[in-house]
């Protein structure tokens, strides 16, 4: 069985224009064979995007790619949720839910379990996959050992995620905003002014995390590829990786050379570092250790 | 419009019992119900000292049930994979044992709940983090789950709106400790100690504390990370990972949220108009004192007799907050 790479869904807030260029690159050149579309962060964002989906969808689809609509993460309101319920009405798209009230109203046909939903055993993992889901993405959390169990009893494939700074938290509130002393309903969409989000560093000047909008992430890149083959060797067969605002089809055919045997993992690593150089990478959950750490 | 006396007086008061001595405070303070977790990984209080041993709990569930007062039990840690045998033994020594209701947040073990021990009242713990109608009247449906805790990243209004329609009794946080992320999604602990909530039922641990003296200031430190500096004088409170002072932008602040707790004693009318059925009191991790303090303030609001600014003192860093409830949060 061959290995497929997949791109996760923007989480930052890119114009409306830039992002559609991304894709299409990302269509035309990128060894991609899942791409996720879809604002997960903050419902605010979404209206921009919106214009050029159907486009940007059309693009990767004729050009091999399977495309999946991601959803947003923390729902809480109704129109959030009519949001998902319209998508619904779509028979024949497959949507990613990242709220388990998404995944309740799915449950009637083939759907995607994103990595924002708690699937931490056996038996969330088996209940989901009966009520629908065609593949689960774990949460980043998990460690080796949990995802091996995991695989070893899944019904379904799964999907780990290998690069990319990695979703900490979700909250209601808005630190981009609340970082400029403004309130999310004026929020002035300053959280746009960061591609990769916002670094926050201790008062010591040490960087630590990254804010985007309502939501926290590593300041460290997560990257998973001397573990790999290990992961292959417990069934998992689906790798996503996270977009940053870098050259994300050079990151994408790194990590397809590798899983392909054509590149050596330590220069594909350092190729990597090449171009991914604007934080230093970790992979501590998966080794069981503080996320931050980095295991060689 | 005011509400009626009556129904602020209907709201039930869910109190922490972090050990058996807590436990009979709170009955004594008078709670309508203590709620209290075994001494493993299986609850969202998981620390060194705390919690009971199957003995105490049958204990402490006598003599709850002696004085009027209702027990329920925490089982909200998510069980880990390949080791469910912990969170299960839970779940069927709480009805062995008599709990009043179980306080679950996976939905594997919601379903082996429902499945195993389907006469033992199942609650929907807040590290579910059920945000919207859609998710609550899924956990009712799915797993016959009869009362829902609310995570705390809702409005008033919001609450109200959600209470119009739904299927099950809700439950809001009322005074205590406040995660600003929402509850059950947040790895920020994990991230710089590899202990999280989810999985071990501690955010930021003691055990990954330091308070290191640099010069006059006091450094507090969480894992590899400085949390906060405190100044000669200045009370150095504990580094929670999101309670902590960073630089983002190039100004340093409390970015996620300043030390402070939340306290709704001022918001009973408010909180009773929405619908909210039980009121739940943060803190299995305090002593008996707190927890008689807080307990008893708000048995007396509860029943009509409060005293404006009666836990002022009480809060973290004597700083009150409406926390989400109030719109100017977000």
């Amino acid at each position: 069985m061959s290995a497929a790479l997949s791109l996760g869904p923007v989480l930052y807030n890119w114009p409306a224009e830039e992002l559609r260029d991304f894709y299409f690159r990302i269509a035309d050149e990128a060894p991609l064979g899942r791409v996720y579309l879809g604002e997960v962060v903050c419902s605010k964002r979404t209206p921009f995007f919106a214009r050029y989906l159907s486009e940007v969808a059309a693009r990767l689809k004729s050009a091999g790619k399977e495309v999946v609509y991601s959803t947003l993460a923390l729902i809480m309101s109704e129109a959030e949720m009519d949001a998902v319920r319209t998508l619904a009405q779509s028979p024949d798209i497959l949507i990613e839910a990242n709220d388990i009230g998404s995944a309740a109203l799915l449950a009637d046909r083939a759907h995607v379990i994103g990595p924002f939903v708690n699937v931490y055993n056996e038996g969330t993992l088996d209940y989901l996959a009966r009520s629908g889901a065609s593949l689960v993405s774990l949460p980043w959390e998990l460690p080796a050992p949990a995802i091996a169990a995991l695989a070893k009893s899944a019904a379904i494939p799964l999907e780990v995620q290998i690069f990319g700074r990695i979703p900490l938290a979700i909250s209601a509130r808005c630190y981009h905003a609340r970082q400029c002393g403004l309130h999310k309903d004026g929020c002035q969409y300053v959280c746009a002014e960061d591609p990769d989000g916002l670094t926050v560093e201790t008062l010591d000047g040490e960087d630590f995390l990254a804010v985007n909008g309502t939501q926290t992430l590593t300041h460290t890149i997560g990257a998973l590829m001397p573990e790999l083959e290990e992961l292959r060797g417990m069934g998992i067969e689906n790798f996503r990786l996270w977009p940053q605002a870098i050259d994300m089809v050079a990151v994408a055919q790194i990590f397809r050379d590798v899983l392909e045997g054509r590149t050596e993992t330590q220069e594909a690593w350092q190729n990597l570092a090449g171009i991914a150089d604007f934080a230093p990478f970790s992979n501590g959950f998966y080794h069981g250790e503080e996320g931050v750490s980095l295991k060689r | 419009m005011t509400t009626p006396p009556d129904k602020i007086a209907a709201l039930e008061l869910i109190c922490p019992a972090g050990n058996p001595a807590a436990l009979e405070a709170a009955v004594a303070a008078g709670a309508d119900v203590v709620y209290a977790g075994f001494a493993d990984a299986t609850n969202a209080r998981n620390f060194p000292g705390l919690n009971f041993t199957r003995d105490e709990m049958a204990a402490g569930i006598d003599h709850a049930h002696r004085h009027g007062c209702g027990v329920y039990i925490a089982v909200n840690t998510y069980p880990e994979a390949g080791n469910a045998g912990p969170w299960r033994r839970a779940v069927e020594d709480a009805a062995t044992l008599g709990a009043d209701a179980i306080i679950l947040a996976d939905i594997g073990l919601l379903q082996y709940a429902a499945e195993t021990r389907p006469d033992l009242r199942r609650h929907l713990s807040v590290q579910a983090s059920a945000s919207n109608r859609a998710a609550i009247e899924f956990y009712q449906r799915a797993f016959g789950v009869k009362r829902v805790v609310l995570p705390r990243v809702l409005t008033l209004a919001e609450i109200a709106e959600l209470n119009q329609s739904l299927p099950v009794e809700t439950e809001v946080f009322a005074f205590g400790g406040m995660c600003v992320m929402a509850e059950g999604r947040c790895t920020l602990s994990a991230y710089a100690t590899g202990q999280s909530p989810n999985c071990n039922g501690v955010c930021s641990p003691a055990s990954h504390v330091r308070y290191e003296r640099r010069g006059g200031d006091t450094v507090s430190r969480l894992g590899d990370f400085t949390l906060n500096i405190f100044s000669e004088g200045e009370a150095a409170g504990y580094p929670t990972l999101c309670k902590g002072r960073f630089v983002a932008g190039d100004s340093a602040s409390y970015l996620f949220d300043e030390p402070s707790s939340l306290n709704v004693l001022e918001m009973l009318p408010e909180l009773a108009a929405a619908g909210v059925r039980a009121l739940k009191i943060e803190g299995r991790q305090r002593g008996r004192a707190y927890v008689s303090r807080v307990v008893s303030a708000f048995r007396q609001a509860v029943d009509g007799s409060a005293q404006s600014g009666a836990l002022d003192d009480m809060t973290e860093g004597a700083r009150n907050t409406a926390g989400a409830y109030q719109k100017s949060w977000h």
